[in-house]
């Protein structure tokens, strides 16, 4: 059956293309050269220098009701035990590849996400990954899943999300934050402020079913 | 085939259900409610992006490129997907997509219940499909494309409850009612509508009026979901040709725990959203969100790409699903149609939609969109009173992201409707045809044409007051029913010309040769 249907869409098409007397003139070359004469005039590359677009992105954050923490590499446990027991939580999920020295080393139960079964990853309220790039002007954060930044669901089901990035992830545009990501077959969220909705009355409201907590740790 | 387009094909003509809705005064209120607020975020998150032009010029540019090379990308997809562990199938028409997901569904559920599935359906003549247990269940992230096909109704019939998790989607889900427009499906119901539907629905006897009480209540209600069913159904916003991934904007977080948590993900993609390259989605991640939902950035996108191990849905199937759009690919006009990515902004600009609200179109698809693109999937069979619902102002064709000439579309489909009567006995008969017929006549024939005009001249006496004619009698009176229209004049233009020209004696005294 789908075999079927597979011949008879591509060929539909192909005959419908060819039944179009503008067509043959616009497809003589190969859909490569056509594709690279496609006019791209919009911004591609930063206008604003570092510092600015380092502002841009904090104010997004701040827009989008984010908590901002500034610290240095050595600072991270402490600034995640800080951001835990103002939230009131003790439990913190990680991945598999958090560093060690990232975790604080009181009050808070550290879980390790080895493939945990459902429930215990369910549990956790709060969970601490770094991303990849954080674009500026529109204040997302882009994760790449896996050890590292965590399976998609580690992400998704705490209410609390504590990211780590440095200062150099950050870009002004999404053009450059799409060239930064490597592994483009692994699954990919990007996040632009807590999950929210105005589909009752177009009053928004935040907090859905993703996290409705983001707390940046900006090194 | 059967091509189908939600309830395209019971549904009235838009004047008479226009006529019906503009008499609901809660419904009109909530619908300029919700229209206003969501354009004026959209003007201000346009204004402050100098580019924007550009961006609207390539994103056109990249879909025409798409489509005209559309066999091409949509093999590319394929192979890409399936490399990656996915599995792709092709559907002609809404019948074929829903038989393929209810056959999906049903294995996937033997399966994850212990039950043995049977792969090859020929095992059993009598029943095509493996044994299902009790309760199939899917969650489904919002997709217009299932809406499309009838999928929830066709689900239902084979015993399969699908669980909309989309807060407006659960809305219009739980009142029975349809969708009225393609980003905010329930903006034609309050707060308190909403509460009345959840307390029926939710078995809740305390619920507050607040928009967040309402949510939250959502949130709660559809965690177990999230966590329990097994199989999960999405539509895809992009297809990613380059890298076979499939691409979700959302909002809510509904789409992640839909795309992510299930153990079996069935994604619904019409052959027209696959784009070239992921690099395209620089284009068009700017694009829809700004133009949908007035946001620099929704909240969340998911792209993945066939199966990741370890992460999310262990396995995952493609439906690619024709349903009409192969009918539009041989005419630009028609084929300029299938850039649209969704984002209805064209329904909160128009004034006919603004006034009438989604549902008067009576299809899912509704506002300038949905007036050139349902009749279009129907094949001019349905929905031909739409391409006449609009005043041609043109708001729709300026706000676009992909910059689809909207108002010139619906001429052409106007023109189509047309050609379409005249081959039609009743159609040569029509008052119209003829009339128009006779109006080529005289346009060809000035003797004629001057003649015409004396006797009309001569017959409008009957029909004029203080130099207008009202009540004017047969096709005509429709028009004078609400304007009054400018007698003819004692002289015409044409022998005004002749008359000056022979006055002034430079014996250029000009008449046509019949």
């Amino acid at each position: 059956m789908t075999d079927d249907a597979r011949f008879t869409v591509l060929d539909t098409i192909r005959r419908q293309l060819a039944a179009d007397p503008d067509v043959e003139t616009l497809i003589d070359d190969s859909p490569e050269e056509a594709y690279a004469r496609i006019p791209r005039t919009y911004q591609r590359t930063a206008k604003l220098n570092h510092e600015e677009t380092l502002e841009l992105f904090y104010d997004r954050l701040r827009d989008y009701d984010s908590e901002l923490v500034f610290t240095n590499e050595a600072g991270i446990a402490n600034a995640v035990a800080d951001a835990m027991r103002e939230a009131n939580e003790t439990l913190l999920l990680v991945p598999a590849g958090v560093p060690q020295e990232w975790l604080p080393q009181h009050d808070v139960e550290v879980r390790r996400d080895f493939d945990l079964p459902l429930q215990p990853l369910e549990e956790p309220r709060v969970v601490l990954t770094p991303c990849t790039v954080a674009i500026a002007m529109s204040g997302t954060i882009i994760l790449e899943h896996g050890d590292g930044q965590g399976r998609r669901a580690a992400t998704l089901l705490p209410d609390h999300h504590i990211c780590v990035l440095w200062r150099d992830q950050v870009v002004e545009t999404i053009a450059e934050a799409l060239q930064r990501i490597t592994h483009r077959t692994s699954p990919i969220t990007t996040i632009a402020g807590p999950s929210a909705t105005s589909d009752i009355e177009m009053t928004r409201i935040r907090g859905v079913h993703g996290p409705r907590r983001l707390t940046a740790i900006i090194l | 085939m059967t091509v189908r387009v939600g309830h395209t094909a019971e549904k009235p003509a838009f004047p008479i259900l226009a006529h019906e809705l503009l008499q609901d005064d809660q419904t009109r209120r909530n619908v300029r409610h919700a229209t206003n607020v969501i354009r004026n975020k959209r003007a201000l998150r346009v204004e402050e992006m100098p580019d924007w032009q550009d961006l609207r010029t390539t994103a056109h540019a990249i879909k025409t490129h798409t489509l005209l090379h559309l066999p091409h990308y949509l093999e590319e997809f394929e192979r890409n997907c399936i490399r990656a562990g996915g599995q792709v199938h092709w559907a002609r028409d809404a019948d074929e997509a829903n038989t393929i997901a209810i056959q999906l569904i049903q294995q996937a559920a033997a399966r994850q219940s212990g039950v043995k599935g049977h792969a090859q359906p020929s095992d059993r003549p009598s029943s095509p499909y493996p044994s299902v247990p009790a309760h199939a269940e899917v969650i489904k992230v919002k997709t217009m494309t299932s809406d499309e096909i009838g999928m929830n109704h066709a689900l239902e019939q084979r015993g399969i409850t699908p669980w909309e998790t989309d807060l407006a989607d659960m809305i219009v889900q739980m009142g029975k009612d349809e969708p009225s427009h393609i980003v905010v499906p329930a903006l034609h119901k309050n707060r308190h509508q909403v509460r009345e539907l959840f307390l029926q629905n939710m078995g809740l006897t305390e619920l507050g009026t607040e928009a967040e009480d309402l949510t939250g209540a959502a949130r709660h209600y559809l965690r177990k979901k999230f966590l329990e069913v097994g199989i999960g159904i999405s539509g895809a916003n992009f297809a990613i040709a380059e890298t076979g991934s499939v691409c979700v904007v959302e909002s809510e977080g509904n789409g992640r725990m839909c795309v992510t948590m299930p153990k079996t993900l069935i994604t619904l993609i019409g052959i027209e959203k696959v784009i070239p390259k992921f690099d395209d989605l620089e284009v068009f991640l700017q694009l829809l969100p700004r133009s949908a939902t007035g946001e620099r950035m929704n909240p969340y996108n998911s792209i993945w790409t066939g199966v990741t191990h370890g992460d999310g849905p262990q396995e995952f199937h493609v439906i690619l699903l024709d349903n009409g759009r192969t009918r539009m690919m041989a005419n630009v006009r028609e084929r300029e149609t299938l850039n649209c990515i969704r984002c209805g902004a064209c329904l909160n600009q128009c004034p006919v939609y603004r006034e009438t609200g989604g549902h008067a179109y009576g299809s899912i698809y509704s506002g300038p969109i949905g007036a050139i693109l349902s009749p279009q999937l129907n094949g001019m069979k349905y929905s031909r009173s739409l391409p006449y619902a609009s005043s041609l102002c043109g708001a729709c064709y300026e706000v676009c992201p992909v910059k689809i000439n909207i108002p010139e579309t619906l001429i052409h489909l106007r023109g189509k409707i047309v050609e379409q009567d005249q081959n039609t006995l009743a159609g040569k008969l029509s008052q119209e045809s003829m009339g128009m017929k006779m109006a080529a006549h005289l346009f060809e024939h000035p003797k004629q044409y001057e003649a015409a005009q004396r006797l009309a001249r001569t017959g409008q006496g009957l029909f004029e007051k203080d130099g207008k004619l009202v009540n004017l009698p047969g096709m005509a009176a429709g028009w004078t029913q609400y304007r009054d229209l400018r007698a003819l004049p004692k002289q015409s233009f044409r022998e005004w010309w002749k008359r000056s020209r022979t006055n002034r004696g430079d014996g250029s005294n000009w008449s046509g040769n019949d």
